[in-house]
């Protein structure tokens, strides 16, 4: 068989969050303009995909209106995404909730910037609370992917849908500034077809609100329940698809950790860095590794916890005052020592700036 | 006493096969239960029930998708007209509509109701305005008279207070994207007819893509007002209509 020739673009993330919505048929777009992801809107604009696979893509009013018309389009059992930038997605906890609450299937990108309130347009790691801890209301989970290059941007906008449909549960690329406006090779995925409404029909039948047939019971998209018993019973419901998660979504990268005696924990832009950092330390003859969670949550506990038998200890290395380090220390729990070290504001820190925090946090101890 | 047999030829009335069998929870008296039964059978006679997707609101109407055999969605506060935009721009030729409160619709959701109507969204927005919070308990609404009183405006509502109230439905009407504006009331039998001539205008104004409709129903609240059905009625009839003065305000035909 042939080898089908590969499409290999030049691109920004936020411009292949375009083209990968595109591309693995998604059925709608909504959003509003904010910097430093305004590209994913621009260019699905420029490409009018609405022409070509019929995908609607529409300027809402605000984030709010561009999550509720996410809910609304999910509801009805389409591939729906929306993206925005911190602040943005502050707007949208409200809706984020809601879909949580009422089970849809979904994609949130974040561009991440520096806050809290207007800060900065300047990239960051401070939402991972917000990612990862709830941002909205009431007791419910996100699956959270984190993508370190322009490729993943690409390839996380399918496993990211694939993974809320398959848990009908919203999910979110938490990206960066950096991520989202840098320029590299991306290998672009063949144009895939968009699901029929038959098909959908056949998919959904059980929950979705495309209209009523006569063979079956009418489908209500709600979030509400008002006795007690019962929500109690969602909640617990929810719960336990959390657990599944849990146990089976975990994916993570895991760079010369095997002989580590200190191992650096980063995310998004700041694995690329501190994948650098590993390099050098290596050459000065300090065994150090990273552990690169990609999905956030679910958090890759059980390796953490594994490493931390052995290990001398762990730096979290992120781009906010602190946040995943504390679900590094739930996994360590006790067993090595945990850093952290960021830099904050849009300030982004160089490989050999985290191997001198590394020296200075632990290794000198 | 010995049942009375009804013959078919001689029956003049009879509920809409799209009204479920479950009890309404709505106060006796209220507008809601009335307003519910002309939408089902304006769905029910134009024969589009498989196609319409209901948008239910915040508010006393949150349990709509329990009384109208159709898909119903459940929006958050206010943001009804986003999320119908959304179904109706994925679903065509899907009937799509909201019903909303005076709350929700122009409080809360007015920038969703607004921009809704400006970009002329192939939607029907039910507006139900009894000038009153009702779910939540009777506080103050955008639309509550001066000197009402609700348990916000316990003194009677004071525009140097509490501001005036508002016309969503005339603010509309300067949208080009809106097709069809109108102001009804279900307080008399001669107004139900009316209310539901308009709304199945409004559904055929969608259905017809000529642009954004909004159909408001002035209503009672009588447990909110704290008035028996009859007095709140007249109420209506003395305070309300005066300052909501019924029938249609823009009409693209």
């Amino acid at each position: 068989m042939a080898q089908q020739q590969q499409e290999v673009k030049l691109m920004k993330g936020n411009e292949v969050i375009a083209h990968a919505a595109i591309r693995f048929g998604c059925d709608a777009y909504f959003g509003y303009p904010i910097t430093p992801q305004s590209e994913v809107m621009e260019t699905l604009m420029e490409l009018k995909p609405w022409e070509t696979t019929g995908m609607v893509v529409l300027q809402a009013e605000s984030e709010i209106s561009s999550i509720n018309m996410v809910y609304g389009a999910a509801a009805t059992g389409k591939r729906v995404l929306t993206s925005s930038s911190s602040p943005g997605i502050s707007l949208m906890a409200e809706g984020i909730s809601y879909i949580a609450g009422a089970e849809l299937p979904c994609l949130i990108v974040n561009c991440q910037r520096g806050g809290p309130g207007l800060g900065t347009i300047q990239p960051s790691q401070g939402d991972y609370f917000q990612a990862c801890k709830g941002g909205g209301h009431g007791d419910y989970h996100l699956i959270v992917l984190a993508p370190n290059s322009v490729q993943e941007m690409h390839d996380f906008v399918k496993l990211g849908l694939d993974l809320a449909f398959k848990y009908r549960n919203p999910a979110m690329i938490l990206a960066d500034g950096a991520i989202g406006q840098m320029m590299e090779k991306v290998v672009l995925a063949p144009q895939q077809p968009r699901r029929t409404n038959e098909e959908i029909a056949a998919e959904c039948k059980e929950w979705a609100t495309y209209g009523k047939p006569a063979d079956r019971k009418r489908n209500v998209v709600t979030s509400l329940e008002l006795q007690s018993e019962a929500m109690e019973q969602i909640n617990l419901r929810l719960n336990a698809k959390y657990r599944t998660m849990e146990e089976n979504e975990v994916r993570y990268e895991a760079i010369e950790c095997d002989d580590a005696d200190y191992v650096l924990v980063a995310f998004g832009s700041s694995a690329r860095i501190c994948s650098a950092t590993v390099e050098m330390a290596r050459a000065e003859g300090l065994r150090v590794g990273l552990l690169r969670p990609i999905t956030l949550y679910p958090f890759p506990t059980r390796p953490i916890a594994e490493l931390a038998k052995r290990v001398k200890g762990f730096l979290s290395v992120e781009l906010n005052a602190g946040q995943m380090v504390e679900d590094v220390r739930l996994a360590v729990n006790g067993a090595a020592p945990v850093e952290h070290y960021g830099r904050q504001g849009g300030m982004i820190y160089s490989p050999d700036e985290v191997l001198a925090a590394l020296k200075q946090k632990l290794i000198k101890a | 006493m010995a049942e009375v047999e009804i013959k078919p030829e001689n029956r003049v009335y009879g509920k809409s096969p799209l009204i479920t069998d479950n009890v309404m929870h709505y106060c006796p008296g209220c507008s809601h239960g009335t307003v519910h039964k002309l939408v089902a059978e304006v769905i029910d006679e134009m024969g589009i029930a498989e196609r319409t997707i209901g948008i239910s609101p915040v508010g006393c109407a949150v349990f709509a998708y329990n009384y109208i055999d159709i898909d119903w969605i459940e929006a958050a506060h206010g943001r009804a007209c986003a999320v119908a935009t959304a179904v109706k721009r994925l679903h065509p030729e899907n009937m799509v509509f909201t019903y909303q409160g005076d709350g929700d619709l122009s409080a809360i959701g007015t920038a969703e109701t607004i921009h809704a109507a400006a970009r002329g969204e192939n939607i029907v927005a039910i507006y139900i305005n009894n000038a009153i919070y009702g779910m939540t308990g009777g506080q103050m609404a955008p639309t509550t008279l001066i000197g009402m009183k609700t348990a916000t405006t316990p003194y009677g509502r004071d525009p140097r207070l509490n501001g005036y109230p508002y016309k969503i439905a005339e603010m509309l009407t300067h949208l080009d994207g809106t097709a069809y504006i109108t102001r009804q009331s279900v307080h008399t039998p001669a107004n139900v007819r009316k209310c539901k001539r308009a709304l199945r205008k409004a559904f055929e104004t969608a259905m017809a893509g000529k642009g954004f409709s909004l159909v408001e129903v002035v209503s009672t609240c009588n447990s909110g007002w704290k008035m028996s059905p009859v007095a709140a009625n007249r109420w209506l009839e003395e305070n309300m209509l005066p300052f909501y003065p019924l029938g249609d305000i823009k009409c693209n035909d």
